[in-house]
């Protein structure tokens, strides 16, 4: 029993998209705040600390985001709690996301100068205003575009939910195009809202790499 | 006052007690031994001229002093309070102790005034209308007040290292410690900033600067400190010591500076 693509369809996959863009912001919200935690640790004095953050990013990194999502969903399942498909979807990401930010915002506070470290610590700054005035906002500004480019990278990932029987754009897609029997349509515009979405953070991501590049080489 | 090569170090009354006390110093890198029971003490109002060779310990040495390097063995005191590695002892160090770097090291994402004003603020708790007043106090006084608004970048490097004293001048310190603060400048900016030294030293400032600039060695130094291999081998006012050095190592080192200048 097939139908065509009308606008009942179309409204389907904006749901979709909705809970693509509200998944990606969770996992972006939640992995900006543990990968802040993350690179942090990564730059502490304390030994164990930058072990265990190392690991975590380690094991993030060298697994599929597939696995990561199979082992939280149905591990979490396993230890006796029932979430909802999103919870357990968004702990995922938001555990993927906090690795590759945190490796990403580490790598940028390494490369400031030791010398803007020094100074703030001669003027007398603390941790905390040092972190928070003077190397963070550097440190994001170098990290921006690597920010932007992995962002776009988790809303594209987010596709990857659809496995766990999470209803997001990739997954809404198949499902009218399994009704309408118009794949090459279907997906042509799926396509085109993953686009929508993704190439002007790309877009923004160039050109604010662009300012960089121009900004260093004065 | 020009004072000669011995010291003793002890605690008398507060007002006539050195600022800075360095008692049989040792500092490593790793298996390099980068500085040698170093003994040093420094009156209040004392301007010292460090110099030596490239590699012999002048910034370790100044360094230690506000605990960006940590020491093995030996006593660092400053204003009375003996730095250990404890962060109320380097808290209340660092407060009363400015530094300038060669490279100036401003904050490049804030303008001038909060360069200047950060410290102050995040430190000594102060408003930040008492922290711009002061701030203002300062760049007046190494006269670029007029570029406030202004991001590091915008500065030429002389007026950047001016900025950085500035900074430093904010948190209102006891002493100063410079370290090579002219020599990643261009020649005509040099001027400037051992002008703005100058004065900051005709106003009775306590400096501790590694320099190669004899002009300004003779012009302020009550003491020049000459070191080698992470030891201080000879300490003299700057006329002794640019006149008779007696350390052969002291004559090769001028002998080289003089030339190149
Ligand atoms: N972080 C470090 N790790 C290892 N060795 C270091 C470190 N910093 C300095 N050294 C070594 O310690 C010695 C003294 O260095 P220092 O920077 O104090 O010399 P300096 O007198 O200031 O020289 P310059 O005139 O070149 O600035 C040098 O041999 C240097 O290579
Ligand atoms: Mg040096």
């Amino acid at each position: 029993m097939g139908t065509t693509f009308g606008l009942g369809e179309l409204g389907f996959l904006i749901q979709g998209l909705k809970w693509t863009v509200l998944l990606a912001a969770i996992a972006f919200v939640g992995g900006g705040i543990g990968g802040l935690g993350v690179a942090l640790a990564r730059v502490s004095t304390s030994k164990p600390l930058r072990r265990i953050t190392g690991g975590y990013i380690a094991l993030f990194q060298g697994t599929p985001l597939l696995m990561q999502l199979f082992v939280i969903y149905y591990g979490l399942g396993l230890m006796g709690l029932m979430l909802p498909a999103w919870v357990a979807v968004a702990i995922a990401f938001t555990l993927h996301a906090s690795a590759f930010l945190g490796e990403i915002w580490r790598g940028a506070i390494e490369a400031l100068p030791k010398g803007q470290f020094e100074a703030a610590r001669a003027l007398g700054l603390h941790y905390v205003p040092r972190m928070r005035d003077v190397i963070l906002p550097q440190a994001l500004r170098i990290a921006l575009p690597a920010t932007i480019g992995f962002l776009v990278q988790l809303i594209k990932g987010t596709s990857l939910a659809a496995i766990v029987g999470f209803i997001e754009l990739a997954r809404a897609g198949q499902i009218v195009s399994n009704q309408t029997y118009a794949p090459l349509l279907v997906f042509t515009v799926v396509g085109a809202l993953y686009f929508a979405l993704c190439w002007p953070l790309s877009l923004y991501g160039s050109r604010i790499e662009g300012r960089i590049a121009r900004a260093t080489a004065r | 006052m020009p004072s000669t090569a011995t010291h003793t170090v002890d605690a008398p009354h507060a007002a006539d007690a050195p600022l800075i006390v360095m008692e049989d110093v040792n500092k490593w890198y790793g298996a390099y031994h980068a500085l040698r029971d170093v003994n040093l003490s420094v009156r209040r109002g004392e301007k010292i001229v460090l110099c030596g060779p490239s590699g012999s310990g002048k910034s370790t040495l100044i360094r230690c002093i506000n605990h960006l390097e940590t020491i093995k063995s030996g006593r660092i005191t400053v204003d009375g309070v003996r730095l250990d590695d404890s962060t109320r002892s380097v808290d209340a160090v660092r407060s009363e102790v400015g530094m300038v770097f060669q490279n100036f090291n401003l904050f490049p994402h804030m303008t001038v005034l909060q360069n200047c004003t950060l410290a102050p603020m995040r430190v000594r708790g102060v408003t930040v209308a008492a922290a711009e007043a002061t701030a203002k106090r300062f760049l007046e006084r190494v006269r670029i007040a007029e570029h406030a608004h202004k991001y590091p970048a915008q500065l030429s490097g002389g007026q950047q290292q001016r900025v950085a004293i500035a900074r430093a001048l904010c948190m209102e310190p006891k002493v100063m410690l410079f370290d090579e603060p002219t020599s990643a400048l261009d020649p005509e900016m040099v001027k400037e900033v051992l002008d703005t030294m100058v004065s900051l030293a005709r106003d009775g400032m306590t400096m501790v600067c590694v320099t190669h600039e004899m002009g300004f060695a003779r012009q302020v130094a009550d003491r020049v400190i000459f070191m080698a291999d992470g030891q201080i081998l000879e300490q003299a006012d700057p006329e002794s010591f640019f006149r008779h050095p007696t350390h052969p190592r002291a004559r090769s080192f001028l002998g080289e500076i003089l030339a190149h200048h």
